[in-house]
């Protein structure tokens, strides 16, 4: 927790550098066992920083377990065992250096139902800054308050919540929870997001305008999108990966995909002929 | 059944008419059997409380009992039941919420984790009889506490640390998982989670169910019938403190259980409405620390919502 190594450990800061042919999120040769069941064969794949990556493909077929891979919170659900490598910002999260909480730090995760915790709008804000910071240097209420403003801004949700920042998260309708949960990743500085289903629980405006506010992300953050909405693959990223069977079939930018897959199983899943 | 019908096809035929009637029968019969549950509860109450009546009063509560608790009141068995709960408490709440927390929150599905789940289960089989013969072998005994109020609450703690740990994890497993995913993924250690989210969210559950059991194996006789408690103590309570605090941990006690135990049946000519009396009160004891840990868990959870 130290902010020195914090550093360190994310040479790539806040904005990336220009022109760096560098890939954000790099795997190789990953396979992926819960227990004796193989989830994941061979993945190998590279993320480019700065654009929303969608991963696409019909349910069971391991799209979910590879964003999960990305921050290693998979291991928390149980009896998992991965292979290979997985670099992100030039760094193989499976190095026994690499420390968990920070790992988890740069690379947050939108789940599929909003969930933000049984606390006040302000606390879900800055929760995660009060689990990395020592109590001492978590700075003073103003700075705290501007935090969680800019944090809410980001996310226009500041103008609906500014005159009940102490009411709890859950009073919230399922888009502004939505919005809060991506809110409450920014203050922790992150440089990827990873987004599972994160429209699914919501009615068309409230995809609207999430779509939206990911889309401005983007600009600063690397985003990976698992998505059942093949409309929404198509709006909403600039790249994507279809993935069948634990294995990835076709990764490329998403007009290029959409309208000329190279591979005939990519074809059949877009126009809907299974999954 | 091939000839036609002059009734409309919804009318119910008489096949139709058998099982709605049997429909009728087997919930009445579940009723009655639900309905039963309360009579226990009610008989026993109105009962005892009408049986004591003639002694009930709050001199009977406050005054210390005379010779053979013929007379007198029960203020020192009183006390000595409230303290062996206080006590037990204290000793049995930390390890088994500790332990529960541990279990529910930790605790990877291995040998280890089957093992202590395997002895959570014996243990709260085991009767409590069994118990009051560990007690004085393991505390009374080899630890030297002496028969003592420390060495009964710590009995009524190995009594009842399996039902506490499984109200604890039970509590625990009751708030959202998808609470724990939030913190995790921004990076929150499995403890700060349970600290600052998944406890404030359980607090409630594990209260009761520590209170509730706590207070239910303290109302029992045998756990403390070799390990502390005493037909009588010779205990000046001419003092306000130690009116409040008649016991040290080290003392022998004396308790509602143990007491009603010694006057129902082990004493001539004990006035019958003497005997009730006790019985009276360790029950109304019971409920209204029942009462009181209901009280705090709807008031923890009217604080929480999601």
């Amino acid at each position: 927790m130290d902010s020195s190594t914090t550093s360190q450990a994310n040479p790539a800061g806040a904005s990336a550098p220009e022109g760096a042919g560098q890939m954000s999120i790099r795997t190789r040769d990953v396979d992926l066992f819960y227990g004796d069941f193989q989830a994941l064969f061979g993945v190998s794949v590279d993320i480019k920083p700065n654009i929303i990556t969608s991963l696409i493909g019909p349910s069971g077929c391991g799209k979910t377990t590879l964003l999960r891979s990305f921050n290693r919170i998979n291991e928390r659900y149980g009896n998992v065992t991965t292979r290979g490598t997985i670099e992100i910002l030039g760094k193989n999260i499976y190095d026994a250096d690499v420390s968990l909480p920070e790992l988890r730090k740069s690379v947050g995760m939108v789940f599929q139902r909003p969930n933000p915790l049984p606390i006040s709008i302000y606390e879900n804000i800055i929760f995660g800054l009060r689990s990395h910071t020592p109590k001492p240097e978590l700075g003073r209420r103003g700075d705290l308050d501007d935090i969680v403003e800019s944090a809410l801004r980001e996310v226009q949700l500041w103008e609906v919540t500014k005159n009940r920042l102490k009411d709890r998260a859950t009073t919230l309708t399922l888009e502004q929870q939505q919005k809060l949960c991506i809110a409450r990743l920014l203050p922790l500085k992150p440089q990827v997001i990873l987004m599972d289903e994160p429209c699914s629980a919501l009615d068309a405006d409230g995809i609207e305008r999430v779509e939206e506010l990911i889309s401005e992300l983007r600009e600063r953050f690397t985003i990976v999108m698992v998505t059942h909405n093949m409309g929404q693959a198509k709006r909403a990223s600039d790249e994507c990966i279809y993935m069948y069977l634990g294995k990835i079939i076709e990764h490329a930018p998403t007009a290029e995909l959409f309208l000329n897959p190279r591979e005939e199983q990519t074809a059949m899943y877009i126009e809907g002929r299974y999954g | 059944m091939a000839a036609p019908r002059a009734q409309h096809p919804f009318t119910a035929s008489s096949h139709e008419r058998t099982k709605l009637f049997r429909e009728k029968v087997a919930r009445n019969l579940m009723l009655v059997a639900a309905l039963a549950l309360i009579v226990p509860v009610l008989a026993i109450i109105v009962y005892l409380f009408y049986k004591a009546s003639p002694v009930l009063s709050f001199s009977y509560i406050i005054d210390d009992p005379g010779p053979m608790g013929k007379s007198g009141g029960i203020w020192l068995p009183l006390m000595g039941t409230f303290y062996l709960v206080l006590t037990s408490l204290f000793i049995v709440a930390p390890i088994g919420i500790l332990a529960g927390i541990y279990l529910n929150e930790y605790a990877p599905d291995n040998w280890l984790t089957r093992a202590i789940g395997m002895a959570v289960t014996s243990l709260a089989g085991v009767p409590s009889i069994v118990h009051a013969m560990f007690g004085v072998g393991a505390f009374v005994a080899f630890m030297k506490m002496g028969e003592s109020l420390i060495a009964a609450a710590c009995t009524i703690a190995v009594m009842t640390i399996p039902v506490i740990v499984t109200a604890t994890r039970e509590a625990l497993a009751a708030v959202p998982m998808s609470f724990r995913e939030a913190c995790w993924n921004m990076g929150a250690t499995k403890w700060q989670t349970t600290r600052t989210i998944v406890l404030p969210n359980s607090v409630s559950g594990i209260l009761t169910g520590v209170i509730l059991e706590v207070s239910r194996a303290a109302g029992e006789t045998a756990p403390i019938l070799f390990t502390g408690a005493a037909a009588s103590v010779a205990i000046n309570t001419s003092s306000l403190d130690r009116k409040l605090v008649p016991y040290d941990l080290d003392d022998k006690f004396m308790a509602l259980s143990y007491h009603l135990y010694m006057v129902a049946d082990k004493i001539a000519g004990m006035p019958e409405e003497m005997k009730f009396g006790v019985a009276a009160v360790l029950i109304a004891l019971i409920l209204s620390i029942n009462s009181v840990s209901i009280a705090l868990r709807s008031w923890l959870r009217s604080r929480k919502k999601w």
